[in-house]
């Protein structure tokens, strides 16, 4: 039970950082972008490579951090990662999905979208292979900071929480502290009404771009770190991202963000009850019920 | 000779079967707008459903009812209608991306109960055992698949012309005016919920027909049958063709199979050893580059819809008037 509660917000906290660049989009750009997740996939990756290459550096770099499996390197790389993932998924807007938005109908691009994850997903198969690997060797031996058999918690899991911790922090600092998160924020609320405000729709949607993409490799690194890489990765979160944005209310980053956390313990307490072999099927579950039950979500307008 | 006769007999057999569905994402994208993430769940719960009511008694589980092949098709396309319904229910009336989400979503569910509910649907083993109609009967393997594919010609041309009648009736005028412009059918006292519930359901029973043939061709299934790959070359097959055209459905298919198998076929016998295990990643790539290259370049397919405009060119118009005026 406490080993499910902590799981679950582990997991959850992991799908809130996934699922704000996925509401952000389907609300301003009001499509469901089911190639979002293999940003997740990318930006773990990229990661990898980045992290193989700058410890080759300096020995300074590949050192453990105290009671982590988590060197300087890494850090550093995921950083670097944040930054491409962002650029790629700002990208892929300019060559897909703005010339499909001027041509045709959102729903014309959420078959892109499944298009560009296949692509995605297959590329990174084919660059990394097939089979799922680890940032490194030590991972498996993690620290572990309680070993009772009721509640068992690695250091690096306590770490990936400190991170999902800081980010939604600074998250909300830049949407309520700063003017370009208030543009943001506007745009995302109603994107006509902030253009007449002089707010630039088209730098909003970069901007936003950026920001799930970033936000997406960050989780795709603490996914890693907790579980594995693998090209899957991302297939294997989607729906859960999705899951999480419908429960907070499309559009809602604050909404996404406990949507995650809802989806997370949500799920993990399930297989208490339920067998293993159903767990994908769960967020379809809360998908169904959230839509019978409250289909703006909890923080979702009307529409 | 009656290698490559009976090869292709093969190919035409699961062309057209596939055919089938396409037709059904037709009536849902092409004519309604209705975007289907989940195909290969109607598809399977067809499947599913015709073996479960006429396979062979089992003695580990549920099913195996042994009732005559065509009310075994009749429930197993009645089955992929329930799940419809209940996927549409929750959905018709929102956002439209949401049915794309809850679609997926009811296709990667239903693959996990067939892969654990053993007591069901025999879990990753699947079912098999099912006797095929007439099997015995005809006794020459190579006549009956012949046999067998002139019964899906005769089911793609039924799909075929109920759906050709269907969107040139009033109900079909009225699809497309749900998917064209909402508020205007609203206006005019039409619930576009309705529509776009009976569409989807519609779409979804002949994408459990389509399945249902295909268990019966493969005398099995499991759940290797509903990979979601399957959904995503259904797609191609309907955007290639050109969706709003059932014609265009039926060519993209035939299109979009055959490069898939020749793919398939030319990686199995050029490609490198160490490569083949990549075979299957290169030709998922080749399926995403299809869609998103046919919706970047040619957005209306092969056959683009035609849509009667005759009664609002300029001359037709003109014409009217001018008789009504004449006396």
């Amino acid at each position: 039970m406490l080993q499910s509660l902590f799981d679950g917000i582990l997991v959850g906290s992991i799908l809130s950082l996934g699922a704000i660049g996925l509401t952000l989009i389907m609300h301003i750009l009001r499509f469901a972008n089911f190639s979002h997740a293999e940003l997740i996939s990318l930006g773990a990756y990229v990661t990898l490579t980045l992290d193989a290459t700058i410890s080759g550096m300096s020995d300074l770099l590949t050192e453990k951090l105290p009671q982590l499996s988590v060197s300087m390197s890494l850090i550093l790389a995921m950083l670097l990662a944040l930054l491409i993932t962002g650029i790629f998924a700002a990208l892929i807007d300019v060559l897909i999905f703005k010339r499909l938005r001027d041509n045709a109908g959102p729903l014309t691009m959420v078959f892109a979208s499944f298009g560009i994850g296949l692509i995605v997903r297959n590329v990174i198969g084919l660059i990394y292979g097939l089979k799922s690997t680890h940032y490194n060797n030590d991972i498996a031996f993690a620290m572990m900071i309680s070993a009772d058999p009721l509640l068992l918690v690695k250091a690096d899991q306590l770490f990936i929480l400190a991170l999902t911790l800081v980010v939604m922090v600074a998250l909300h600092l830049l949407l309520t502290r700063t003017s370009i998160g208030y543009a943001l924020l506007a745009v995302s609320e109603n994107p006509e009404l902030a253009q007449v405000n002089g707010i630039n729709l088209a730098a909003m949607v970069r901007l936003a771009w950026m920001l799930g993409g970033a936000l997406a490799a960050i989780a795709g690194v603490c996914y890693a770190l907790n579980n594995q890489l693998s090209p899957v990765m991302g297939r294997d979160l989607v729906l859960s991202l999705f899951a999480a944005a419908i429960v907070g209310g499309i559009g809602s980053v604050y909404g996404a963000a406990l949507g995650g956390l809802i989806v997370g313990l949500a799920s993990s307490l399930a297989l208490l009850y339920i067998p293993t072999g159903y767990k994908p099927a769960m967020p379809f579950v809360i998908i169904l019920l959230a839509l019978y039950i409250r289909p703006n979500g909890l923080f979702g307008e009307e529409r | 000779m009656i290698g490559l006769i009976s090869y292709l007999t093969f190919f035409l057999t699961i062309a057209l079967i596939l055919a089938i569905a396409v037709l059904g994402l037709n009536l849902q994208w092409g004519f309604t707008g209705l975007f289907n993430g989940g195909i290969v769940a109607f598809f399977g719960a067809g499947a599913y459903g015709i073996v479960l009511l006429g396979g062979p008694e089992r003695v580990d589980g549920l099913g195996g009812f042994g009732l005559p092949y065509p009310i075994a098709l009749i429930g197993g396309v009645l089955s992929a209608g329930a799940l419809a319904l209940l996927v549409g229910l929750a959905t018709t009336k929102l956002r439209h991306d949401y049915l794309a989400i809850a679609t997926f979503g009811v296709a990667i569910a239903l693959e996990s109960v067939a892969r654990n509910a053993e007591y069901f649907t025999g879990g990753a083993k699947g079912l098999s055992g099912f006797e095929r109609p007439f099997e015995s009967f005809i006794g020459n393997p190579f006549v009956y698949s012949l046999a067998f594919l002139f019964v899906v010609c005769l089911c793609v041309t039924a799909v075929y012309l109920f759906l050709e009648t269907l969107v040139r009736s009033p109900f079909g005028r009225l699809l497309r005016a749900v998917r064209e412009n909402e508020r205007a059918a609203t206006s005019l006292g039409k619930s576009p919920p309705t529509v776009r519930l009976i569409s989807f359901v519609l779409g979804a029973m002949i994408m459990g027909l389509s399945g249902g043939l295909y268990a019966t061709f493969y005398a099995f299934i499991s759940p290797q049958d509903l990979a979601p790959v399957l959904t995503f070359q259904i797609w191609a097959m309907l955007i290639v063709g050109g969706s709003g055209n059932n014609k265009g459905a039926i060519l993209g298919t035939l299109v979009v199979w055959g490069s898939w198998v020749g793919s398939g076929w030319l990686l199995a016998a050029l490609a490198p050893q160490e490569w083949q295990l990549y075979a299957g990643s290169i030709q998922y790539i080749l399926i995403g580059s299809i869609i998103v290259l046919t919706l970047l370049a040619r957005p209306r397919g092969l056959l683009p819809e035609k849509l009667s405009q005759m009664h609002y060119t300029r001359q037709h118009v003109l014409a009217h008037t001018n008789a009504r005026e004449a006396p």
